[in-house]
């Protein structure tokens, strides 16, 4: 593994190369898990809103090692490897629930909601017969346990001691954006999931992509929800592991939306809404911002789409597949028109959503497409090529951004050819 | 039509011809006539069995209109992108349930067989049907229709309705 030839990039003066093999390529996906997901990295697991109650807990993926969330009796979060001390057996084999204990079914052991072995069954055998050695010490077999970090209601987890701590690896723009969708309690609203048949990153760049955004979702574009003449910008952290995509609905005018699009399918004006109620909603922050993709590296984006409020997170499943969750949510302040706002506008976002739908689509063309073609390369270069913040839409530079981050965490030198 | 003057097997003959025309029309790509199976004020609702046992609002399609449902097809068919697939659905176990004059609960169980481009035909949602039906015109329309889906993991997406 260590020859792989992904090791070494082509850099062709203009534009940034990303070799096909990083997507599909079975062993560097095992080397990803260990480096990137149990490496220095935070990932998201949970909203508190899920584990609200000591004793909830939700099972869940980091990179594709299974976790349990818990809240314990202290109000603590945990984040446990769910993989019981004995045999290896899956701890918790539900998606959510409620217990004083978390107790593996293959032999009983028990731990409680920090991770800790309470019980073993016939520790001192049965009649004399059988049981534990005598050295045997519960404290020494517990559940492997994360480190766990929380920023506004959002659970973050991480394999790593060497970690930053969690507000220095997301970075000012990313903590500030993160409080501005959390800025008072939510409620959530329920999760969507979408298996996608393609490697994760194809989505890891899908969102760091305002290109694509008003030419793939003609629904945004028609509509106005999203459109790259709109005022907006695409910024990353100094680290240029996270981005952050924004726009304000109807900054664009009808000629220069008209100028901009005239050779492109995507803004159909000839498409017209039956039922607009879809689209009626309500201004929700002063700023006038009335999107947000908020890609954090590895495995979460956090979206406000009109008034649709979500966190997206990344489950990669192996090299040519992975599963999105979606889990909605709204304010616990809402009222009742507010809440169905937000329940109709959910056409618009997860696996049935009206701009949304396609992103499945475009990866796996990609995945599709690029099969036994390791070393050829795509070409990223809208907007320079280089990865620098925008104050514009019509750029690739933070998947530049997100390929210059990778190759630093996964130790790739660049080679000039 | 009122429905109580018919005896139950020809009621349950009536909701069996409503859904066996209601999947052909999508079955056969007809999806221009699927809203006329429902009234002007429908709701037609794709919600996961995961959200509906939480008792969860957040539904994968919620249209509360006919309109809304004309919509969905005109934006499947010019706007949004997807692979060429075809439908194939079961439905199975009807039980008919309240009853009046002009309305009636069914529910039911379906399967939809889902074959993309390449041939290979899979099973894309398995689930069950909660509708309410109601005598519109001297027909039956769907008043609500709830798709609660077991798939609750959707294979790609999900736009052709259910």
């Amino acid at each position: 593994m260590n020859s792989s030839p992904l090791l070494q990039w082509p850099v062709q003066g203009d534009g940034c190369r990303v070799p096909y093999g990083v997507f599909t390529d079975r062993d560097w996906y095992a080397r990803e898990q260990a480096t990137i997901f149990r490496g220095p990295t935070w990932s998201f697991v949970a909203l508190e809103a899920e584990v609200a109650r000591p004793g909830d807990y939700k099972s869940t993926f980091l990179g594709d090692t299974p976790v349990i969330v818990t809240r314990d009796n202290d109000g603590q979060i945990n984040v446990l490897q769910n993989r019981c001390a004995h045999r290896g057996a899956l701890v918790c084999r539900e998606r959510r629930g409620n217990a004083r204990r978390l107790e593996c079914v293959y032999h009983q052991w028990n731990y409680d909601l920090k991770g800790r072995l309470r019980g073993v069954p016939f520790r001192t055998g049965i009649d004399g017969k059988g049981g534990m050695p005598d050295g045997f010490n519960l404290d020494a077999h517990g559940l492997v346990k994360l480190r766990v970090a929380r920023l506004h209601g959002l659970v973050f987890a991480s394999f790593s001691n060497d970690v930053a701590p969690l507000e220095d690896y997301l970075g000012p723009m990313v903590v500030a954006a993160i409080a501005r969708l959390f800025n008072r309690d939510i409620v959530v609203t329920g999760d969507q999931r979408q298996f996608i048949h393609g490697n994760w990153k194809l989505y890891a760049e899908n969102t760091r992509d305002p290109y694509h955004a008003s030419l793939l979702h003609l629904f945004h574009n028609t509509f106005g929800l999203y459109r790259s003449s709109q005022t907006g910008a695409c910024k990353m952290d100094a680290g240029h592991r996270h981005t952050l995509l924004y726009a304000m609905a109807g900054t664009s005018t009808a000629e220069a939306d008209k100028a901009a699009y005239q050779d492109s399918r995507s803004l159909n004006t000839a498409f017209k809404l039956a039922d607009p109620s879809v689209l009626a909603g309500r201004r929700e922050f002063d700023d006038g911002i009335t999107l947000v993709i908020l890609s954090v590296f590895p495995n979460l984006v956090v979206q406000q789409i009109a008034n649709t409020l979500a966190v997206r997170q990344i489950v990669p499943y192996s090299v040519d597949s992975f599963e999105l969750v979606w889990t909605h949510f709204g304010y616990a302040d809402d009222d009742e028109a507010m809440r169905e706002i937000r329940l109709k506008q959910t056409n618009l976002i997860g696996p049935a959503g009206y701009v949304a739908m396609e992103d499945g689509e475009a990866v796996e063309i990609v995945q599709k497409a690029i099969a036994r073609d390791e070393d050829a390369h795509s070409w990223i270069a809208m907007g320079g090529g280089r990865a620098e913040d925008a104050e514009h839409l019509v750029t690739e530079s933070a998947i530049v951004g997100f390929w210059e981050n990778y190759r630093r965490l996964m130790g790739i030198s660049v080679a000039a050819v | 039509m009122n429905l109580l003057s018919l005896s139950a097997p020809e009621r349950r003959l009536l909701v069996e011809e409503l859904l066996a025309r209601y999947v052909r029309c999508l079955d056969d790509d007809q999806l221009e006539a699927w809203p006329a199976f429902f009234t002007a004020q429908c709701r037609y609702i794709v919600r996961s069995q995961e959200n509906a046992s939480r008792g969860l609002s957040t539904a994968a399609m919620y249209c509360d209109s006919r309109a809304m449902l004309a919509d969905r097809i005109v934006a499947l068919r010019h706007a949004n992108i997807f692979e060429t697939h075809r439908y194939r659905h079961f439905v199975s176990a009807l039980l008919l349930d309240e009853l009046s004059a002009d309305a009636l609960t069914a529910t039911s169980n379906y399967v939809v067989l889902r074959t993309r481009t390449n041939g290979v035909t899979e099973i894309f949602s398995a689930g069950s049907y909660r509708d309410r039906i109601v005598v519109e015109d001297g027909e039956l329309r769907f008043a609500e229709k709830l798709v609660i889906f077991d798939t609750d993991r959707i294979d790609t997406l999900l736009v052709t309705p259910l």
